[in-house]
């Protein structure tokens, strides 16, 4: 495997450290004029998703981890595992465990597209489009004459999120969602 | 070369018109007291010794001057010195320097520096002068003066002159994983909490000298024992946190000189890096004898960036290293 010395080091690479995989989010190179230079280095493991800083003397280096994103279709889950496709048309499934689905579970819906990331050729995370488009199933009646301004109520999701709406959203109505923040954008204009 | 390729100035034109102004303000400040302005070559038959400066090799082919491997200089203190010793008087340069794998917010590998020597002038004559300078520039207040030894008690709970390399490794793992201080010298441990520890702390302490470094880290001081320590007669300005300058009493024992080159090429070799050729130069000029002189070498670079309020070179670099 290829590693990278600390002057190749930048954001969005992902490198092994104390045997997890990682992705570098900033590296500062600090030095005395006449000292010796470090590298300062803020990473996430993605194991763990937990933030890490380390200090590297500058010249070491660490092994690459392979990690690759790739854009993969939801098919179904058959309770253990949620199985997606590559879109390139290899029709290449991979099963993604609990772990790996997370937070995106809620916002899974078969057919979209999400990102997968691959460890050693298998799914580490998903990761949901930061927008999805997602059919109520379940919310109070609307009232009449609400408006935008007028507060909001919990509505239930067909995939089982549940996020805040405006009043006037009924039950059928698809909505546009942020699933970085869970929040409401807009009403989605049936086509 | 695609269309997305940014041809643009990393700058803006405010910052470009600072720079000329900087410089103009610079030359007129060595013109008023009769410090001359000279050129020393930027293309070297020889690099750097010390073992934290790693200089960029070029291969000209000029070699009717017995000419084929030469260094980008990394300051131009070696040529200035032989200029000292013919009896230049005062001298400063603006000058371009290199220096290999260096690059962050406050490092390009290319960069400006203002270097000047001045002939009858001790470490603190040197001071006052470079207070001048830059609080004239800057618009800040004088700065205070600190020793190496004191800023470590006083910001990292340490004596960098008396504490065990123990006890310096442990205070080091706040940053750093054992087995990485494992093979660390001395110094190495001190630049850590220099870097790490110290900086950050001096950001808030108002603009500070910080004189009266280990001899291990003399560079190209004379050193002399204050407070039954050997200490070396340099020092460094920190603004804002910011290592703007570096200077000494300058060294002009040629014996002393070349001990300091042989041990430097050791330290290289121990570290893995290759072996520096020694300026014979350099070593021909103090044998012939330099004035009594103290140096400095001074960041333009960073000083602009003190001067526009920014916290990064690239603000002020029309084209640093990533769109040069």
């Amino acid at each position: 495997m290829a590693s990278y010395s600390t002057n190749e080091f930048r954001g969005g690479l992902k490198v092994l450290l104390d045997g997890d995989p990682c992705i570098i989010l900033e590296n500062e190179f600090v030095k005395p004029g006449k000292g010796q230079a470090f590298n300062r280095v803020k990473l996430r493991n993605l194991m763990t998703n937990r933030q890490w800083e380390r200090t590297f003397k500058s010249g070491e280096s660490l092994e690459a981890a392979d990690v690759v994103d790739l854009e993969m279709e939801y098919l179904y889950t058959d309770g253990e595992f949620w199985h997606f496709m590559k879109t390139d048309g290899s029709f290449e499934q991979y099963p993604a465990d609990a772990k790996a689905v997370g937070d995106a579970l809620k916002w899974l819906k078969e057919q979209d597209v999400y990102t997968v990331t691959l460890y050693n050729g298998a799914p580490l995370t998903v990761t949901p489009p930061n927008f999805v488009e997602l059919e109520v199933v379940d919310t109070d009646p609307g009232m009449k004459g609400d408006t935008a301004q007028g507060g909001s109520k919990p509505a239930t999701l067909s995939t089982g999120a549940v996020v805040n709406v405006p009043l006037f959203i009924t039950i059928g109505e698809v909505l546009k969602v942020d699933t970085r923040s869970g929040e409401y954008v807009s009403r989605v204009k049936s086509s | 070369m695609t269309a997305t390729t940014p041809w643009q100035p990393a700058t803006s034109l405010p910052a470009l018109e600072s720079r000329a102004r900087q410089l103009a303000w610079v030359r007129g400040f060595f013109a008023q007291r009769g410090v001359m302005e000279v050129e020393t070559p930027v293309l070297g038959r020889c690099g750097v010794t010390d073992i934290n400066i790693d200089s960029i090799p070029a291969c000209p082919r000029a070699v009717a001057a017995g000419f084929s491997k030469a260094w980008l200089q990394t300051s131009p203190e070696y040529h200035m010195k032989r200029l000292l010793a013919s009896g230049s008087g005062p001298i400063y340069q603006v000058a371009r320097v290199f220096r290999d794998g260096e690059y962050g917010r406050r490092h390009n590998p290319e960069f400006s520096l203002l270097e000047w020597y001045r002939p009858g002038f001790t470490d603190s004559d040197l001071m006052a002068e470079v207070s001048e300078l830059v609080c004239g520039w800057l618009g800040c207040e004088a700065p205070t003066t600190m020793l190496y030894r004191d800023v470590f008690c006083r910001f990292a709970g340490v004596d960098p002159f008396l504490a065990s390399d123990g006890e310096l490794s442990a205070l080091c793992e706040k940053w750093m994983e054992p087995a990485q201080l494992e093979a660390f010298t001395r110094d190495e441990y001190l630049d850590l909490l220099m870097s790490c520890q110290v900086e950050p702390a001096l950001a808030e302490a108002g603009p500070v000298f910080v004189t009266g470094y280990p001899e291990s880290q003399a560079a190209l001081a004379r050193v002399s024992e204050q407070d039954g320590l050997r200490q070396a007669h340099r020092f460094e300005l920190y603004v804002q946190g910011v290592e703007l300058c570096n200077g000494y009493w300058e060294l002009t024992d040629r014996e002393e000189q070349q001990r300091r080159f042989a041990a430097d090429n050791q330290a290289r070799v121990a570290a893995g890096k290759p072996e520096m050729p020694v300026d014979q130069a350099l070593l021909a000029a103090l044998q012939a004898g330099i004035p009594d002189c103290a140096g400095v070498a001074l960041g333009l670079d960073r000083l602009l960036m003190l001067k526009l309020g920014l916290d990064d070179l690239s603000g002020v670099i029309a084209f640093p290293a990533d769109r040069a």
